[in-house]
């Protein structure tokens, strides 16, 4: 299976052309003149340069007591760092300009002229750091691959055991899962069901799911070369990377991924030998298609721009659900339900933000997301629409009385909401200042989850306590 | 064993940044700025496989050049240095072989140290190779005018 779309490889580099690197050139305070000479090592000599863009020329003084070589090509070199005391450097830029050198006669005797024909540099303020590294994975590549040619045995980039498992797995996303299982187990506990053992393999089991979908996203991304168009992942977004790297192969990966559903299979199996529930079932089956079908053909959610829907259906209503009908034994009600809609909407909006630095690569690949697909307004617009949205069924919930007041401690996340929305303007084209802000939209979630839960630990205690205590209007 | 001067050597311990020329399979040179570690006998730099394209060309020309040229990168000094050598990749382990030059190497860039504790987020940056140059021969400006012809010292002999 190729990639959907055309993924070539990018260049390393914005491609600069000799007027744009004579100009770069004539913005440092001196340049460095380098040729080879006659014993085949290079010289390197500082000079002040007068550049000419438009005749494509440099000009400078002969530099005193050597000898530069003409018939051959020459380089003029400007390089910058701004030293950092106490941490190192930033503001790192090069850029070199080869060409040819021609000899001054009579009058300009003594004064060199460099022709130029070809250039090269990079400036970390036009190509951050990160991404010039990820634009440079193929080179990595290459070098590993000459490596264990010249040793006859495979080389391969490495990381710890727990390092290498934590970033295969993406297990810190786990919050993703654990949240609305545990609440949906704390909502049935509220409605007096309660069994510790299933409890805690309904936990491993929907981890096992996600740890499942985290990777076969990963396997199913590099397929389809989303991840390898993907030259600005950050911490949050663009895929493990692992195979990207090298440090797992995608046959690896696909083998871990069928690991994780098959545990995940066979907890759903003990679950429904010991709870009976049908309901169970379905939730399992409809879980494991939404889990597979996000990434993988012929389904391929995300990149039919359905990705948020079914993250929202898979991490919302389908754990929350699952955690309480294991321990109702396949009762159903209202209040988990309407208790998932605010959690769905606050994980697929993580997804949502996580896309957006995502969005040219995803493009490339033929990934159509909602940032690929919609404008910046709209797409911020969308956030802030389905953010409201969130709290609005929470609130209704609770003034319904089909959710207790407690749960209203969920609130408190609003700061953080609005954070998220004043970020995204300003970064929506900075992947690596959305950096911060995709920290903060996981943090909405995951706090408002907590205090969800929060909210039904004082339900449960209150309710130990003092049982006639009301906690829902209404009732 | 020192084989430069004493103030190339001074240079060198003081470099942010310096300028190592490589000469390409077609002969021409090729000018990365990178962080010089010196040991006193010979200088060092590292190499990220990301950007390891500068080893294959000393793989196949291990002549170099490394100039110490930026007065901001050598707290303000003035004098510039360029010190010709023949260089080896070090390569046996990527992963971990260069770290022996960290101490050397965190005196002048102190937050490779934080970096490295979270190698995770960017694996690839920390396999490195190493790039050890033997110096044959040094060009030494003690004004940094170019105008100047520079006093040649031949590192070699010293080194033999």
């Amino acid at each position: 299976m190729g990639a959907t779309a055309a993924t070539g490889p990018l260049p390393r580099t914005p491609a600069l052309d000799v007027d744009q690197g004579l100009a770069k050139l004539a913005t440092y305070p001196y340049v460095i003149l380098t040729y080879v000479d006659h014993d085949g090592y290079p010289v390197s000599v500082a000079v002040d340069a007068v550049i000419d863009g438009a005749s494509g020329t440099a000009s400078f003084a002969a530099p005193a007591g050597l000898v530069i070589r003409t018939g051959v090509d020459i380089s003029l070199t400007g390089s910058h760092i701004r030293p950092q005391p106490g941490y190192g450097y930033d503001e790192r830029r090069h850029v070199t300009v080869w060409g040819r050198a021609t000899l001054g006669a009579d009058a300009e005797a003594g004064r060199v002229t460099f022709t130029a024909s070809r250039a090269w540099g990079w400036d970390e303020a036009e190509v951050p750091f990160f991404e010039y590294s990820e634009r440079s994975t193929g080179q990595s590549k290459k070098y590993f691959d000459a490596l264990s040619v010249e040793r006859g045995t495979p080389v391969k980039p490495k990381l710890s055991f727990g390092w290498l498992a934590l970033r295969t797995t993406r297990l810190p996303f786990l919050s993703a899962t654990i949240v609305p299982v545990v609440l949906g187990i704390a909502i049935a506990a509220r409605q007096g069901s309660f069994d510790l053992l299933t409890a805690i393999l309904t936990v491993i089991g929907a981890a096992f799911v996600q740890l499942g979908l985290n990777v076969a996203n990963d396997v199913f991304d590099t397929i389809q070369g989303a991840d390898d168009a993907n030259v600005t992942p950050t911490q949050f977004s663009g895929g493990s990377r692992v195979i990207q790297y090298g440090l797992v192969s995608l046959r690896q990966m696909a083998g871990l991924s069928t690991i994780f559903y098959v545990l995940a299979g066979v907890i759903g199996l003990i679950l429904l030998a010991l709870r009976g529930s049908p309901e169970l079932l379905v939730i399992g089956v409809v879980g494991f298609i939404v889990s597979i079908g996000y990434t993988a053909p012929p389904l391929k959610f995300v990149y039919r721009g359905l990705g948020e829907i079914a993250v929202a259906v898979g991490f919302g209503p389908l754990m929350l659900l699952g955690g309480y009908v294991v321990q109702t034994r396949g009762a159903l009600s209202w209040e988990p339900f309407v208790a998932s809609l605010p959690v769905a909407l606050l994980v697929a909006l993580i997804l949502y933000v996580n896309e957006i630095p995502d969005r040219r690569g995803d493009a490339r690949a033929g990934k159509r997301t909602l940032p690929v697909r919609f404008s910046k307004a709209a797409v911020i617009g969308g956030y802030r629409g389905a953010a409201i949205l969130a709290y609005v069924i929470l609130v209704a919930g609770v003034v319904a009385g089909l959710l207790p007041i407690p749960a209203l401690l969920a609130l408190l996340t609003i700061p953080l909401a609005l954070q998220v929305s004043r970020g995204l303007e300003p970064n929506y084209d900075n992947p690596y200042g959305l950096m911060a802000v995709m920290g903060v939209n996981v943090k909405v979630h995951l706090y408002a989850g907590l205090l969800l839960l929060a909210g039904y630990a004082v339900v449960l205690i209150l309710g130990a306590v003092a049982p006639s205590v009301n906690l829902f209007i209404g009732r | 064993m020192s084989t430069l001067p004493e103030p190339i050597e001074q240079l060198l311990e003081a470099a942010l940044v310096g300028e190592l020329t490589v000469v390409d399979s077609t002969g021409h040179p090729v000018t990365y700025p990178l962080i010089p570690l010196y040991d006193g006998e010979r200088i060092y730099l590292t190499s990220s496989t990301l950007f390891s394209r500068k080893l294959e060309h000393i793989k196949g020309n291990p002549k170099v050049s490394l100039s110490i040229t930026d007065p901001v990168a050598v707290g303000g000094r003035t004098d510039r240095a360029t010190i010709q050598g023949d260089a080896r990749v070090i390569e046996e382990d990527p992963h971990g072989g260069w770290e022996r030059l960290l101490p050397i190497w965190e005196k002048k860039e102190p937050s490779i140290v934080y970096f490295l504790k979270a190698r995770v987020a960017l694996p690839l940056f920390f396999e490195r190779s190493l790039i050890e140059i033997t110096p044959r021969r040094a060009l030494y400006w003690a004004d940094g005018d170019a105008a100047t012809a520079p006093v040649v010292s031949d590192a070699g002999k010293a080194a033999a």
